[in-house]
């Protein structure tokens, strides 16, 4: 409690508030800070993917073509699991801990919180693709795609599975009353979307009604993408379970996932878990 | 014009009313306590204020801003002190109060209101580590990191050692001085005697006195107790002229143990939440 000098506290003119935009990546360094600095954060959300790949590849891969399917899919689960996952818990953290409650006192815009989740999601995804690709290349000469074309539908895929799956994540929140809670009420649905979805097992060995279960979220339109652009060649679609890559569709899917979950998110989110 | 105003607020929760129609007006520059039992609708009126919670029916303007539709400029006005947040763990004290300061057109100095709330020496530490007391001071400092003219504090030294407490007051005071109006509830009767300009008290959802911690209930005017020690023990007497009672009482010499006593805001504030 020193110098008690201080400019006067409430001045006439208030000057501009910052813009929502500026806020939002101002948020994002603050997200990505706190998140680097929490080991689980290190262990389970960025390294799981990889580990899982290490453990279950070694079953699995045992020609390079299923090296290069099942790299695929666990890009496809790895993103959903940090976008999905790892956001609706961090949310329900942040209405834990005050962070939410605090936020909702200063004049920050919640398009800026969001934004600030969104960045938050895209690093920790990458990370964990990188992490996981090179646990795929090393063990399991894995070849990385060499066109742009097929780049470029990694990037639309990655980045509208992040969008969708991160609005589902933060809506499925509201839900989740405690850390605990939601650790089940994501992680369930997450699981089961994984055998539904061709990650561990390939559709066309699923029964028509679970496949048709797996096909109404994005997990599977996300993975399918993936093996879309890590295929050896694009003879592989015959294994899917519609007999092509149906890139179309999987845009189609995940935007519409994604408008669904803004308006979920717009109609359902919380700021605290007490009632209003 | 007043900071807050306050009329007819109601609020129930389910079968429960927790706040039952509450008056209030808090002056601009003015150091306004609420005290009240738990349980008295204390944080319940002060988050309605505070845009934090819908109410059910009744008037709040709060800086000429209904909460309920308060955008950003307004909030930017407001500095609210958390009760019990545990968050921003792994920020450093620096980075929290730095990163707060980004959210406001106008805000102080960082490094000045972490001087301020005397956590210089903790700067580089993470909130998470942080005592009880020290992360209450970093709550305050992210609550005037924007410069707001009007503060709130729910309850801002329960669980605080003494020491502590008399240092918060400190700082309590250090913005009352530079005009800022500050609304804090507390249920700790010498915190409102130390820093409110006026007080309120708030039981079963109703404010049921007002005025200063002098006046407060009667107070000033109240009997007081006049007591000593004579050869036939203790001798108490309730009224309303003590001096004529001392007066009669000495003539036969010399008072043992004199005492005149008012009744303490205690007594007052007891005898209002009954």
């Amino acid at each position: 409690m020193t110098t008690p000098v201080l400019a006067t506290a409430a001045r006439s003119t208030t000057a501009a508030l910052p813009s929502a935009l500026a806020l939002g990546f101002a948020r994002g360094g603050t997200e990505l800070r706190e998140f680097f600095r929490q080991k689980e954060n290190l262990i389970f959300t960025i390294s799981l993917p990889a580990l899982l790949m290490l453990l279950l590849g070694t079953v699995y891969v045992q020609e390079p073509a299923a090296a290069q399917m099942f790299a695929a899919s666990m890009i496809g689960a790895g993103i959903i699991s940090t976008s999905f996952v790892g956001l609706g818990m961090s949310v329900v953290a942040d209405r834990e801990d005050g962070t939410l409650k605090r936020l909702r006192g200063t004049p920050m815009p919640f398009s800026s919180y969001f934004l600030g989740k969104i960045i938050l999601v895209f690093v920790s995804s990458l990370f964990e693709a990188v992490l996981l690709l090179a646990v795929g290349i090393l063990r399991f000469d894995v070849e990385l795609p060499s066109s742009a074309e097929k780049w470029f539908t990694f990037g639309w895929v990655f980045v509208l599975g992040v969008i969708s799956c991160s609005l589902i994540g933060v809506a499925l929140s509201a839900i989740a009353k405690s850390p605990r809670n939601a650790a089940g009420v994501l992680n369930l649905p997450y699981i089961v979307l994984q055998f539904l979805s061709g990650v561990f097992i390939m559709q066309s060995a699923l029964p028509e009604s679970l496949r048709t279960a797996g096909s109404l979220f994005p997990l599977k339109w996300v993975c399918q993408g993936f093996r879309s652009v890590f295929a050896l060649n694009d003879d592989y679609a015959v294994m899917e379970a519609a007999g092509s890559w149906e890139l179309g569709k999987i845009a189609l899917v995940l935007g519409a996932w994604t408008i669904v979950g803004l308006v979920l998110v717009s109609r359902t989110f919380k700021w605290s878990n007490t009632s209003r | 014009m007043n900071a807050i105003r306050v009329r007819g607020l109601k609020k129930a929760y389910k079968d429960h009313q927790a706040v039952a129609g509450v008056d209030l007006d808090v002056a601009r520059g003015e150091v306004f306590a609420v005290l009240g039992p738990n349980g008295a609708g204390k944080t319940t009126s002060v988050e309605i204020m505070e845009g934090h919670r819908d109410r059910d029916s009744g008037e709040v303007s709060v800086l000429c801003v209904d909460p309920a539709r308060g955008g950003r400029e307004w909030r930017s006005k407001l500095g609210i002190v958390l009760q019990s947040a545990t968050d921003a763990a792994t920020l450093s004290v620096r980075e929290a109060v730095h990163h707060y300061a980004r959210y406001y057109g106008d805000p102080r100095d960082p490094e000045e209101v972490i001087d301020l709330v005397g956590l210089t020496e903790k700067a580089k530490a993470r909130a998470g580590t942080l005592s009880g007391g020290q992360r209450r001071r970093l709550d305050v400092a992210l609550g005037i990191i924007g410069r707001p003219e009007l503060v709130f504090l729910d309850e801002p030294t329960t669980g605080f050692d003494p020491e502590a407490r008399r240092q918060f007051w400190g700082l309590i005071r250090l913005l009352a001085a530079e005009g800022t109006t500050i609304l804090l509830t507390t249920h700790y009767l010498d915190e409102a005697e130390a820093l409110a300009d006026r007080v309120a008290v708030l039981a079963g959802g109703r404010i049921v006195a007002e005025g200063t911690p002098q006046t407060l209930g009667g107070r000033a005017h109240a009997e007081a107790t006049v007591r000593w020690r004579s050869d036939r023990g203790y001798q108490e007497v309730l009224t309303s002229e003590p001096t004529k009672v001392i007066t009669e009482a000495s003539r036969h010499g010399e008072l043992a143990e004199l005492t005149v006593t008012r009744p303490s805001l205690e007594d007052v504030y007891l005898e209002l939440i009954k």
